[in-house]
């Protein structure tokens, strides 16, 4: 038997479903123009599916940056943080990550993925428990996996759920380690992070928070959910990206404890991994200065957030819970979310095709992300142009 | 239906299970101990975890995901069930 005969049954739904539409796993992009247009078949589309919210991908701080740093010390580092990867800049941002949290040491990893994988796996040990939000991200499972702790799910956005599942618990031996994020990266839809909290205290556990997609994005600083819900001081760890609102690549944890700084010796998805290329480490400092700076970033991707949701809920289309950065179209089946994202393509815009059983509840969704680099126009034109396929493909009402 | 968190017999709980999965599965898929419960259910591996977790309350027991992914046919899950609630009584 082949070895890849395992995968017969995914590969014969992909190809099912996609039938004449592209190939959502095989878009490539000509050429990025900006942080809202690309060049697609050679066509020129309107970017509203990168995650790039504070569209700092070609700020011009962040590229000089980079480019300093790429001929000062050259394309990579060609080894591991705790072997010859790290250099001056790599500490200088992992100061600067603690600051902008007010933690006490933060440390950085070559992906986002690599920060959940790493810290989750590494703290969740044998005897421990490990609470996660059942829509958690993958990185968050593999970590789960990867960790020799009991893991248990609890309901999506549900405190007392989780309350009632570390209530079970009672009496057993081990560490609690409760896993949320911040903003939830199919629907948008934000943690009732203050009720988590709550029973965290109640109950003696310890929690990591992982605001990839809320860091620049809420709070008065940008520091994420924590911040907007008032209780930063009840987060144990802080995990994040520097591909998202940073615009590069990386990710990082912070936190106040002070064996912290422990993970560096024991935390094998950070020691046995090369660490990140200069360029990035330069353009995510600059970038983390703009975002510190310039609190109009995270502001205006919110007020735009709030125009493309306000409008597609006038037009008709069933959207994820709130009006974040993350704009969730419910679609009514696999097929037809895949023709829609296909024709949106055709029209001129890019957004995410996301299926079950990469989603939630097993919905189909149409993702999109908003930036603050979209203006008003690109906003409506995509408002304009989702109706229009919309009512072409009987997801919403004709007018 | 025994209240919640008193012990069930297997040959019950599995009884359950089955009665429980009989509006979510598909059409014409037929439920038995033996039903393979990645590859025989028709639901995809998030619908899996998303009924366990309905498991999880009808029993009052938390079943950790390594227990699921030892699991392999209902009637392994009934088992899986029964000793957890004899565990935590």
């Amino acid at each position: 038997m082949s070895l890849f005969a395992k995968f017969d049954g995914i590969r014969a739904g992909v190809e099912a479903l996609l039938g004449s539409v592209r190939n959502p796993f095989d878009v490539r992009f000509d050429r990025v123009l900006s942080p809202t247009e690309a060049l697609l078949e050679g066509r020129p589309v309107l970017l509203l599916g990168t995650n790039n919210y504070l569209g700092l991908t070609f700020d011009p701080a962040c590229v000089e940056a980079s480019m300093r740093a790429l001929e000062e010390t050259g394309t990579g580092t060609t080894g591991s943080r705790i072997a010859n990867g790290t250099y001056s800049s790599h500490a200088l941002l992992e100061q600067r990550i603690a600051e902008f949290y007010g933690k006490r040491s933060a440390i950085i990893f070559s992906t986002g993925y690599q920060a959940n994988l790493g810290l989750i796996s590494t703290l969740a040990g044998r005897d421990d428990h490990l609470l996660i939000d059942a829509d958690s991200h993958a990185s968050i499972y593999d970590a789960s996996k990867l960790s020799t702790a009991e893991v248990i799910r609890f309901r999506h956005n549900d405190p007392e759920d989780l309350a009632h599942r570390l209530r079970r618990l009672k009496g057993r031996p081990g560490n609690r380690i409760i896993v949320t994020e911040g903003i939830y990266s199919m629907l948008g839809d934000t943690a009732p992070l203050r009720e988590i909290a709550a029973v965290k205290r109640e109950m003696g556990a310890c929690l990591i928070v992982d605001e990839a997609h809320s860091l620049g994005i809420l709070g008065a600083n940008g520091r994420g959910l924590a911040e907007a819900a008032g209780v930063e001081g009840d987060v144990d760890f802080v995990v994040g990206t520097f591909s998202k609102s940073l615009g590069a690549v990386g990710g990082f944890a912070a936190s106040d404890l002070p064996d912290f700084d422990l993970l560096r010796i024991v935390c094998r998805p950070y020691m046995f991994t090369a660490s990140l290329p200069p360029a990035v480490i330069g353009s995510v400092i600059a970038a983390l200065q703009r975002l510190s700076t310039d609190k109009s970033l995270g502001a205006r991707a919110l007020s735009n957030s709030r125009r493309l949701y306000g409008g597609l809920e006038q037009s008709g289309f069933k959207l994820g819970p709130e009006p974040n950065p993350i704009v969730a179209i419910k679609m009514p089946d696999p097929a037809r979310a895949a023709l829609f994202w296909n024709r949106l393509i055709d029209e001129g815009i890019y957004v995410n095709l996301a299926l079950p059983p990469a989603t939630p509840g097993s919905l189909s969704l149409i993702r999109s992300s908003v930036s603050s680099a979209h203006s008003d126009v690109q906003i409506d034109r995509a408002i304009s142009i989702m109706t229009a396929v919309g009512r072409e493909l009987g997801v919403i009402a004709a007018r | 239906m025994a209240a919640q968190g008193s012990i069930l017999d297997r040959g019950r709980i599995e009884a359950e299970i089955i009665a429980m999965l009989s509006g979510r599965v598909p059409q014409g898929v037929q439920v038995s101990s033996e039903t393979q419960i990645l590859r025989g259910l028709g639901l995809d591996s998030v619908a899996i975890l998303d009924f366990i977790m309905d498991l999880e309350d009808r029993f009052d027991i938390s079943i950790p995901l390594d227990r699921v992914a030892e699991v392999e046919t209902i009637a392994d899950l009934s088992g899986a069930i029964e000793t957890l609630m004899r565990a935590a009584r």
